[in-house]
């Protein structure tokens, strides 16, 4: 199977409807492909985390890039605002700067980039306040392959 | 345990059908949707008082044999069509979390 890129712009439309849609577009993308269960799985949650993040924090919206290869899948977030003021906090599970009304709708409990942390084999994740945001995600498709 | 059987024995109510025959292998609660990425398992029964788009989707990312909303929380017309379309059984119960989980529970583990 040769390598095959998959772009998806996250687009903010003020409500959270739409989170999900982009991450289960990119699952059906993944069974097609006749990628495994367990690797599909954890990209799925990867990309789910990384389209809410961008939803609930990114003003202008951002980009989700999926690279599939025979050995390992890459996923690309960007954004271009506002930024992370102090990474390592943001990293901890449970921190969330998210406002009372977004938890009490289940989103934001401060788990999410641990969680894509926790599912990728690589996790690389750079941010500059003002800027936005870039995380890299590798999942290999030897390891625990199923 | 066949999702038909829960349904039976619960008195849910059938929002959107999904697959009843789909085995049901355990069952997650949480109203976090990050947790519920986290940690349910496909196959697992979903309980929760979430009724927006998103369960949809959280549904259908992890695999979940359905979800059962509980103390009566009734979804849009849309969240009901948009599970129709994706094939996720979206179901209803009167009784609170507490006592909803603590019935499927005993169901789930009678089987075993
Ligand atoms: N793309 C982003 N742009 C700006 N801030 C972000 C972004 N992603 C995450 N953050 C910050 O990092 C915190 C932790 O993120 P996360 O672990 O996903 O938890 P949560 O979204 O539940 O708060 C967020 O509350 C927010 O302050
Ligand atoms: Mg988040």
């Amino acid at each position: 199977m040769e390598r095959q890129v998959f772009s998806y712009s996250v687009v903010r439309t003020g409500s959270f409807e739409d989170v999900g849609l982009i991450s289960t577009e990119i699952k059906k993308k993944l069974e097609e492909l006749g990628v495994e269960r367990n690797i599909v799985r954890r990209v799925s949650i990867i990309c789910f985390e990384a389209e809410m993040n961008i939803s609930l924090y990114a003003e202008r919206g951002g980009n989700i890039f999926v690279a599939v290869e025979p050995d390992k899948v890459d996923i690309y977030v960007e954004d271009d605002g506002p930024g992370i003021e102090d990474l390592e906090k943001a990293m901890q599970p449970g921190y969330s700067t998210a406002p009372l009304w977004v938890h009490e709708l289940g989103f934001g409990a401060g788990m999410g980039l641990p969680n894509m942390e926790k599912n990728s084999d690589v996790f690389e994740i750079t941010s500059e306040l003002g800027k936005g945001t870039k995380i890299h995600s590798v999942v290999f498709r030897n390891k625990d392959a199923a | 345990m066949r999702l038909k059987d829960i349904i039976e024995e619960l008195g849910l109510k059938v929002l959107a059908q999904g697959d009843v025959d789909r085995e049901v292998n355990w069952a997650y609660t949480s109203d976090l949707l990050s947790d519920v990425m986290a940690g349910a398992q496909p196959g697992d029964l979903w309980l929760t008082i979430q009724k927006h788009m998103n369960i949809v989707a959280v549904a259908k990312l992890k695999d979940l044999a359905g979800v059962v909303l509980a103390k009566g929380v009734q979804p849009s017309q849309e969240v009901v069509a948009k599970a129709e379309e994706e094939g996720i059984a979206l179901l209803l119960s009167e009784e609170p979390l507490f006592e909803l989980c603590g019935k499927l529970y005993e169901v789930l583990r009678r089987k075993d």
